[in-house]
């Protein structure tokens, strides 16, 4: 170790790996929650939850923590995913692909517009 | 690795390995692996999270599930339930988060809700064996701090204004025993931690070697160079296999990182710590007699002056602190003084880890502000006494320290009132002890302890604690006399005041503690010829109710000395010249017939 520089290079790759420990209830979090009972992992959820995973890790998105649930209810819809923002309103989005949920980080999370093609308005109508 | 979504946290301190954490890190990998999951969840082997009564103990995150009692058969339902479909597995959850439905924060559970954790901040959270997650807690930034932009002069003004307190015992400013060494003159100085946690049933410093041992290598850096050393040793008992492997592995990458060795930080500062393990004898806790340990001679103290800061390890000034004590050091640098000063009460700042034991619902480690009660750690922290039985008192300091009655529960803790109530803060260890717990026989517990341990280079300790414990041992065989009540109170002052060092100074408090609170049941015992609490099987006899016994012979046929006599059918009697006071018949009694007096 030669400098403090070096030291933080290495606090600033490993801290988002650290930052999945911190306790993540009632903070600011976004939170993307992607649906993964049998329904879903059937129709796909697995590598949606995968890119979700791999957006936010390469955007360095801290304040993003991706997880998962049991079946949310609407298995013809399925891979589903659930945006939770920290003001509590909550986005839907449903049949997602690995580019779509790409699509979703980059728009939604990173830049705050809702992606509305995908979500269970559009597919509803 | 960069990838993962989940990690799952594994306690490895040594109360969950004991009870198979191991096993259960290998079946977690198999089974995540065969789920093809390898890529996106992590298992991480970290230090103690602390309810070690609850293990062995498993965290998931990001969800911040508490698993505990976790058993390798469990294994494949955790993975295929949370880790592959998303469902909390409710019957393994810590019981004091499920509330009906929902399930709280582990942060608002009654064992973690008073706790504050300055010297543990790490334990249960990081990988005590990668340097980089250290790091990413702000690891070695204090170093960085100190040795890029603080002056020696600097980093000793900053811990002397923090207020903080030897941890491992007599509580003696660090701040004052850094300065001392670095006015010694002299090229080499010498930093040592004292790793010897002798105290039975402490185990603060185990864990934080064993789930943080980087906190103390970066303090111990520090503390060199505040005082201008370049070397270092940590004394560390030989029975800490865990922490030992920790700590070296925890040496091996400081030295890879250049954390270690010369030159760190560009700055020209060399620093080198070395390892010594200690045999397991309690006066090698005792600094100067550690120090004659790392040198390679046997154990012993020696009289101060010289203290340790003038003349110390091989002759030259050095510093010995306390693990726990160096665990606080880096936070102390990074968040400023007045942040630790501000915690804690006038005279004792910052936070104290204990070791939660005896007769307490959770057992486990915990630290708290000082300040805290006494109830407030065991009825609030720790859930009480358990079994419906009642607090008598609680021991700290170990076979230094004294006994708390129930009258001062709620002495705020901290050095100076421990002190006044007779006892001492001591390394942590804190016992909790019920009714059921004979005064008498503790003291003489701890007593048996420091007869063992006594180095015997001192008369006062070799034949004054022996000769107490005589005494002891006559009252509890129901011989004594009252007289033997002043003899040992006489004894106890002077060993205090003539023994060589803290070992024989300390050994009679427990005598001097439980004769000042519970004096009645040493009474009892001298002109009664009874225990109170039922244990001291001299002073004990079983006896038969004829009223409530129905003949069944079911305790005549266990008596294992056959002291049990009487027809089927008809009341027994116990022959009191043939009895053994094993007290299997009483447990054997299905009527309840039998009782103890």
């Amino acid at each position: 170790m030669k400098s403090l520089a070096e030291l933080a290079a290495i606090r600033d790759k490993m801290a988002q790996t650290m930052n999945l420990r911190e306790e993540n209830r009632d903070t600011d979090k976004i939170k993307i929650v992607v649906g993964m009972a049998t329904c879903g992992i059937a129709a796909g959820a697995r590598p949606v939850m995968n890119a979700f995973v791999d957006e936010v890790n390469k955007r360095q998105l801290k304040h993003v923590m991706v997880s998962q649930v049991g079946c949310i209810g609407m298995c013809r819809l399925e891979p589903m995913a659930e945006v939770f923002m920290p003001d509590g309103s909550k986005t839907t989005y449903v049949k997602l692909t690995d580019e779509k949920a790409r699509r979703i980080v980059n728009e939604h999370i990173v830049n705050g517009k809702i992606v509305y093609e995908y979500t269970i308005g559009a597919a509803e109508k | 690795m960069e990838l993962a979504r989940s990690h799952v946290l594994v306690c490895g301190g040594t109360g969950c390995t004991a009870g198979g954490s191991e096993n259960l890190i290998k079946s977690l990998e198999t089974e995540i692996k065969a789920k093809g999951l390898d890529k996106e969840v992590k298992v991480v082997r970290t230090g103690c999270f602390g309810l070690c009564e609850e293990g062995p103990n498993m965290i998931i995150y990001p969800e911040g599930v508490f698993y505990s009692h976790v058993k390798v058969t469990d294994v494949p339902e955790i993975v295929e339930e949370h880790l592959y479909k998303g469902r909390i597995v409710k019957r393994l959850l810590y019981k004091e988060i499920v509330e009906g439905d929902v399930t709280k924060s582990l942060n608002d559970t009654p064992f973690y809700k008073k706790q504050m954790r300055i010297a543990l901040r790490n334990c249960g959270v990081i990988d005590p064996e990668n340097i980089e997650e250290y790091i990413a807690m702000d690891g070695y930034r204090a170093l960085g701090k100190a040795l890029t932009e603080m002056k020696p002069a600097d980093v000793i003004d900053v811990v002397l204004r923090s207020g903080l307190r030897g941890r491992g015992g007599a509580g003696f400013p660090t701040g004052m025993k850094w300065k001392f060494a670095a006015a010694s003159p002299g090229p080499k100085k010498y930093v040592c931690c004292n790793a010897d946690e002798g105290d039975p049933g402490a185990f603060m410093d185990r864990s934080v070697l064993e789930g943080d041992p980087h906190a103390v290598i970066e303090a111990m850096i520090i503390a060199g160079y505040a005082i201008g050393s370049d070397e270092g040793y940590i004394y560390v008992r030989a029975e800490y296999p865990i922490a030992v492997k920790r700590l070296n592995t925890a040496i091996k990458q400081a030295k890879e990182y250049g954390l270690l060795g010369k030159d760190i930080f560009g700055t020209g500062f060399n620093f080198d710590l070395n390892i010594r393990l200690g045999a397991g004898a309690f006066v090698c806790g005792e600094e100067t007699a550690l120090m004659t340990s790392i040198e390679g001679h046997r154990g012993e103290p020696r009289s101060r002056p010289p203290f340790p800061a003038v003349k110390g390890l091989f002759g030259k000034p050095t510093i010995l602190n306390n693990v726990e004590t160096f665990a606080n050091v880096a936070q102390i640098i990074l968040n400023g003084p007045e942040w630790f000063s501000a915690i804690g009460t006038e005279k004792s700042k910052g936070t104290k880890v204990f070791a939660l034991g005896g007769k307490i619902t959770n057992t486990g480690l915990v630290e708290i502000p000082m300040g805290t009660t006494l109830r407030e750690i065991v009825e609030d922290i720790g859930g009480g006494v358990p079994n419906g039985k009642k607090f008598k008192a609680a021991q700290t300091g170990g076979p230094s320290g004294g006994c708390i009655p129930a009258q001062h529960f709620d002495t705020p803790i901290d050095y100076d009132n421990l002190i006044a109530i007779g006892s001492m803060m001591g390394s942590g260890g804190l016992i909790v002890m019920d009714e059921d717990t004979c005064m008498v026989d503790i003291a003489k517990f701890f007593l048996q302890f420091t007869v063992d341990e006594s180095c015997g280079k001192c008369a006062p300790c070799r034949l004054g604690i022996r000769k107490l414990l005589d005494i002891l041992e006559k009252i509890t065989s129901g011989n004594g006399e009252m007289e033997d009540l002043d003899r040992l109170e006489e004894l106890c002052v002077h060993i205090k005041n003539t023994a060589l060092c803290g070992l024989g100074q300390t050994a009679p408090n427990p005598v001097l503690s439980t004769l000042r609170y519970f004096r009645d049941e040493y009474v009892a015992h001298v002109r009664d010829k009874r225990c109170p609490a039922g244990v001291c099987k001299s002073l004990l006899t079983y006896e038969i109710d004829p009223n409530k016994c129905t003949g069944c012979t079911l305790c005549a046929r266990n008596c294992p000395v056959g002291a049990i006599t009487g027809e089927l059918k008809k009341p027994h009697v116990i022959d009191k010249s043939k009895c053994i006071k094993c007290g299997v018949c009483a447990s054997k009694c299905k009527f309840k017939a039998i009782s103890k007096k």
